[in-house]
């Protein structure tokens, strides 16, 4: 796979692994700041990538540790829901 | 739901169709079948209200929570153990959390102390600094507008025989420098201003203030509990001598906060918690590893995502002044228009009142005044220190607008406020006299004999 098929393979699967999360409000953050991160590393050279798509994996787990939980606990939805 | 009850329905064919939707139906409908359905509105059906008191406290911020869960899980040892592995795993853990929130703050770890909150960090900075110097110097300065830890610490204090002195603050909040300077004696050994005020969110010059501290060799401490993570502080750039830190108000555990003591020219404190002397000796008990590394963590996306909040949280700010000002008619900003942090909104409403107006925006959580002191019934003691008006300051509302704030929740807040206020107004008999061009201030309220 080129490194432009990973990126976009690995900005989907945050996308989804970011719907999980059961409180609105996180789910929103979470989908802002990835579309944000994604955005703000567009233009960076192949080496950084590399090393950005290496932290980035380890987020992607803690993402969906943290939306499992946050629907193990999960409570009523908010008034704009 | 009492499944005979569900058969005997069936099977009897008490009612039209033969599926679990029906069941509810006649719940809706509150027949006969007492056990069927709820007579009044469950709680599992009751939506929360939006939340937008973020001076209060934040949510756990999840990278925060998810650095916490090891420790309650796996590495539980006790910090202060140097003899096994659990220890030092624990050890090293809080060791990398002091280090994160050393680094927000442009300290070094050495001279960061864990402690159970910005409380905690005030009264041990107050009356450690005071108690210590008190031979030589017995003065002590802060505001009128300081968070109740400092100035029941400064009072405790005066009852020791120290000499206090509040400052009064300016009509937008702000201390006067000049004001400073007069009052600063050879006997003062603290001043005491917090860096972002809890109840309207101005900005105090801490580069000045600092800079005038150093200048007359008084210590300086600042509460920077709302400000921390949110707006860029440097402790050597503002000469700060001693900082306060609150985790749960930087989306972090609450029972944790730090202070920073600084130990170049070494800041001497007599300490409050006395024992086994951890935490440098000035606080002594076994630091909550959990709570701590937590609070490191908070420290830490802080840092990393400082510019992408103040972003986002100004957007928010700008949408929802906007929004007010342009639907709701005649409204006061409470503080310094620019010199403040946006994610903080104190806003008075003339001609309603604060807590029937809270009352009826009741789908979105905030508060009017600060929530120490809103067991109270009176108004609050910042909004009357700015010069603001009984009447103005009871009808006063605060918006803390955080990092999970989104446009919806603004938008929201925008329309409910427009048609609460407009209501409440149309029942203020104050409004319909201000409507005619009566001046309220010329009413004769007491009908003297």
């Amino acid at each position: 796979m080129s490194q432009k098929e990973i990126v976009l393979h690995l900005y989907r699967s945050f996308l989804r692994a970011s719907n999980k999360f059961s409180s609105y409000n996180f789910r929103e953050y979470a989908l802002r700041r990835v579309a944000t991160g994604f955005r703000e590393n567009k233009n960076k050279n192949e080496s950084e990538t590399k090393d950005l798509i290496k932290e980035s994996m380890k987020d992607l787990e803690m993402v969906k540790r943290q939306s499992l939980i946050n629907s193990m606990y999960s409570k009523n939805k908010l008034v704009v829901e | 739901m009492n499944r005979s009850i569900l058969k005997l329905i069936k099977n009897n064919n008490y009612l039209k169709y033969n599926s679990k939707s029906a069941f509810n139906y006649a719940s809706t409908q509150r027949r006969s079948f007492a056990t069927i359905g709820q007579a009044t509105k469950s709680k599992a059906d009751e939506k929360k209200p939006i939340y937008l008191d973020m001076q209060s406290t934040t949510p756990i911020d999840p990278r925060v929570l998810d650095s916490m869960l090891s420790l309650y899980t796996e590495s539980y040892g006790n910090p202060h153990s140097k003899t096994h592995d659990y220890g030092w795993t624990s050890n090293d853990l809080v060791e990398d959390a002091r280090d994160q929130v050393a680094k927000l703050i442009g300290a070094d770890s050495k001279e960061i102390i864990f402690t159970s909150g910005a409380t905690e960090s005030g009264n041990t900075a107050i009356k450690g600094v005071a108690r210590f110097y008190k031979e030589k110097k017995n003065h002590i300065i802060t505001t009128v507008t300081e968070h109740k830890c400092i100035l029941d610490s400064c009072r405790h204090l005066e009852m020791e025989g120290f000499k206090v002195t509040y400052m009064p603050v300016k009509e937008n909040g702000l201390i006067d420098l000049e004001l400073l300077e007069k009052t600063i004696t050879p006997e003062t050994s603290l001043v005491s201003i917090m860096a972002v005020n809890n109840e309207i969110g101005v900005i105090q010059p801490l580069k000045e203030i600092g800079k005038l501290c150093k200048s007359k060799g008084v210590f300086f401490h600042t509460d920077a509990a709302q400000a921390v993570g949110k707006i860029p502080i440097n402790v050597n750039e503002m000469n700060i001598d001693l900082l306060s830190i609150s985790g749960h108000k930087i989306y972090g555990p609450k029972g944790v906060g730090a202070l920073f003591v600084r130990r170049r020219p070494r800041v001497r404190i007599e300490p409050i918690l006395t024992g086994g002397g951890q935490e440098r000796g000035i606080r002594s008990g076994t630091v909550p590893s959990t709570l701590a590394v937590g609070l490191g963590a908070a420290c830490r996306i802080s840092r990393e995502e400082m510019e992408r909040d103040s972003k986002w949280i100004k957007h928010l700010y700008d949408r929802l002044l906007k929004g007010i000002t342009e639907n709701v008619p005649e409204v006061k900003i409470n503080g310094d228009p620019e010199k403040r942090y946006y994610g903080n909104l104190n806003i008075s409403f003339s001609f309603v009142e604060g807590e029937s107006l809270l009352m009826a925006i009741k789908d979105i959580a905030c508060s009017s005044g600060s929530a120490c002191t809103s067991a109270s019934l009176e108004p609050s003691y910042v909004l009357r220190s700015l010069g603001v008006e009984e009447d103005m300051a009871h009808s006063s509302i605060r918006f803390g607008i955080g990092r999970f704030t989104t446009e919806e929740e603004i938008d929201y807040t925008i329309e409910l406020l427009k048609t609460q206020v407009e209501r409440l107004r149309e029942l203020s008999p104050l409004y319909e006299m201000w409507q005619e061009g009566i001046d309220l201030k010329t009413i004769e309220w007491d009908q003297g004999h």
